[in-house]
């Protein structure tokens, strides 16, 4: 698959907008675009992106992913049951302009929140699955992403069920001060009982996955891979240039870093996570613990 | 006071730092080293000691309080290793039944190619796993700066104290403004917005109590202690106990 030659090489497309190259993977198929590749520059048009999961057929640059596209391509057909789809922020310390871009994420995505959550059968065997949603304020955790997790963890501690979360996100939401940063212990403790009773926890980190998010749930995993290519950090690369004052490595904190590091098990293309993930659920299915 | 001079109260020079507390309030301190994996960071001490006529686990972050030991202790900026070896010292506690203490007084965990490397996320992610069920009493008290991560990597206990003039916050009010308004100059409105000091994370249930910075603050604290730590409780409500604390928290009404 990864070295299936690229179908055409799309000459005399347009460029594309950054406005709609945001908005890329949420058109419908009737609307052929063509978008520049970011890694290779290459010209490809959306509808080819959409038969490659939304990675480059040239470099294999991994593109951010609708939540719904993403739970398509991982969960069998008509599995997925959602949870807690209505649950939505609100402006729990009074943060000035919180509800204005609480407001603008929400029609962007049209999402409620950061984060989906469920429950459904990936190759025939069963899992909870959290997906975050880097359209939603860049996936940043607040009061609802940690409740939503913390339930899906809790559910799946009493239904034995395996989680298979998707990472993508900036960080604690600052809008929601402490209160955001709670979200990191919570979390931990719903993933620390789940991992207790001895329950299969697997984390996919995708691009970016930073800050709060790294420093819990994505780094407290059974088994953790990421994608190629995706940012994953605990401080931002500009920060720890501003604190340093040297300019930072090519590649640092790349999934190609953190495998080198020791804090990834493997890099896996987007286009074999359904089988990859289906084998590891294989063999942890709990049928007659011994 | 507004909420920034809370923050320039909390990061004053010559403000009382971990080693007073562990001088006025712990007895017989012994120091213990390093993380066995790496290193030993200057940033983090941890050790056993007395509180009354308890042992004790003593842990806390401190910054030092000349240009010399600011260079040593990284200014209370812990690595991994930091971390790690409050991590290991917790899991003594555990094993030898002893309650542990943290104090907290750091910016944030640090910001560096180094404690990249060294997985400063993950390190931190442990802690917070592992001390929610680590099954002796914990309690933090935030003494002057609770810097986002790098402070509740030893504030998930069963209760969480502050300081009169300490903040808490998920992100430095320098950072921010710099994000939000592009000028990192603007930390004072930041500060009031992220709502940080004591006050606030009290009206908020984030933490127990407010310790008043009298002159009497050590012998407070020492008081406050021993009285908690007293009521005992099994391990299992101990830990069930940790575990709603923090799990109301931002749950929907």
């Amino acid at each position: 698959m990864i070295f299936k030659k690229p179908k055409n090489t799309l000459e005399g497309h347009g460029k594309f907008s950054v406005a709609s190259l945001k908005n890329y993977n949420q058109k419908s198929f009737d609307d052929e675009l063509s978008v520049e590749c970011l890694k290779c520059k290459k010209n490809l048009s959306s509808s080819e992106l959409a038969d490659t999961m939304y990675v480059c057929p040239y470099c294999h640059y991994h593109f951010l992913l609708n939540v719904r596209r993403r739970i398509n391509n991982i969960c069998d057909k008509n599995s997925f049951e959602e949870f807690d789809k209505d649950m939505a922020s609100f402006n729990i310390i009074a943060f000035p302009e919180y509800d204005k871009k609480l407001r603008n994420a929400q029609m962007e995505s049209a999402e409620k929140e950061a984060v989906v959550c469920g429950k459904c059968t990936i190759n025939g065997y069963p899992a909870a699955i959290f997906v975050m949603n880097p359209y939603f304020m860049m996936g940043s955790m607040g009061t609802i992403v940690g409740e939503k997790i913390t339930r899906l963890f809790e559910l799946a501690t009493e239904e034995h069920l395996p989680v298979v979360g998707f990472s993508v996100s900036g960080g604690a939401r600052m809008q929601e001060g402490i209160l955001s940063l709670m979200q990191m212990a919570k979390i931990s403790g719903a993933v620390k009982l789940h991992s207790d009773a001895g329950n299969l926890y697997l984390c996919v980190l995708t691009d970016p996955t930073m800050g709060g998010v790294t420093a819990s749930f994505a780094m407290e995993a059974d088994i953790i891979i990421a994608e190629p290519f995706a940012r994953i950090g605990f401080a931002g690369p500009r920060v720890i240039e501003q604190t340093t004052g040297k300019k930072l490595p090519e590649g640092f904190q790349s999934s190609a870093f953190l495998l080198k590091k020791g804090f990834v098990d493997d890099i896996v293309d987007r286009r074999r996570h359904k089988k990859y993930i289906g084998r590891i659920l294989k063999l942890h299915v709990r049928e007659g613990a011994f | 006071m507004t909420a920034y001079e809370r923050v320039s109260q909390a990061r004053a020079k010559g403000r009382a730092t971990t080693v007073d507390y562990i001088e006025n309030i712990i007895g017989n301190f012994m120091e213990m080293h390093g993380d066995r994996r790496f290193a030993d960071d200057g940033s983090i001490i941890a050790g056993i000691g007395t509180l009354g006529d308890m042992s004790v686990t003593v842990i806390g972050v401190e910054k030092g309080k000349n240009v010399k030991e600011r260079g040593l202790r990284n200014s209370g900026s812990a690595h991994p290793e930091g971390y790690r070896k409050a991590l290991r010292q917790m899991k003594l506690a555990e094993k030898f039944c002893r309650p542990v203490i943290c104090f907290v007084d750091t910016p944030g965990a640090f910001c560096g190619v180094g404690a990249e490397e060294r997985g400063q996320g993950q390190a931190i992610a442990e802690n917070l796993m592992e001390m929610m069920t680590l099954k002796t009493p914990i309690i933090s008290i935030v003494i002057g700066e609770g810097g986002s991560g790098g402070a509740l990597a030893l504030a998930v206990a069963d209760e969480v104290w502050m300081l009169e003039n300490s903040v808490y916050s998920v992100i430095s009010p320098e950072g921010c403004a710099a994000i939000l308004w592009k000028d990192g100059s603007k930390a004072n409105e930041a500060a009031e917005c992220l709502k940080l000091t004591a006050e606030d994370l009290l009206k908020f249930e984030v933490i127990e109590k407010i310790i008043p910075e009298d002159e009497k603050i050590f012998k407070t604290i020492k008081q406050e202690l021993i009285r908690t730590f007293e009521k005992n409780k099994s391990e299992k409500e101990l830990t069930e106990k940790r575990y709603k604390r923090f799990r109301k928290i931002g749950a929907p009404k």
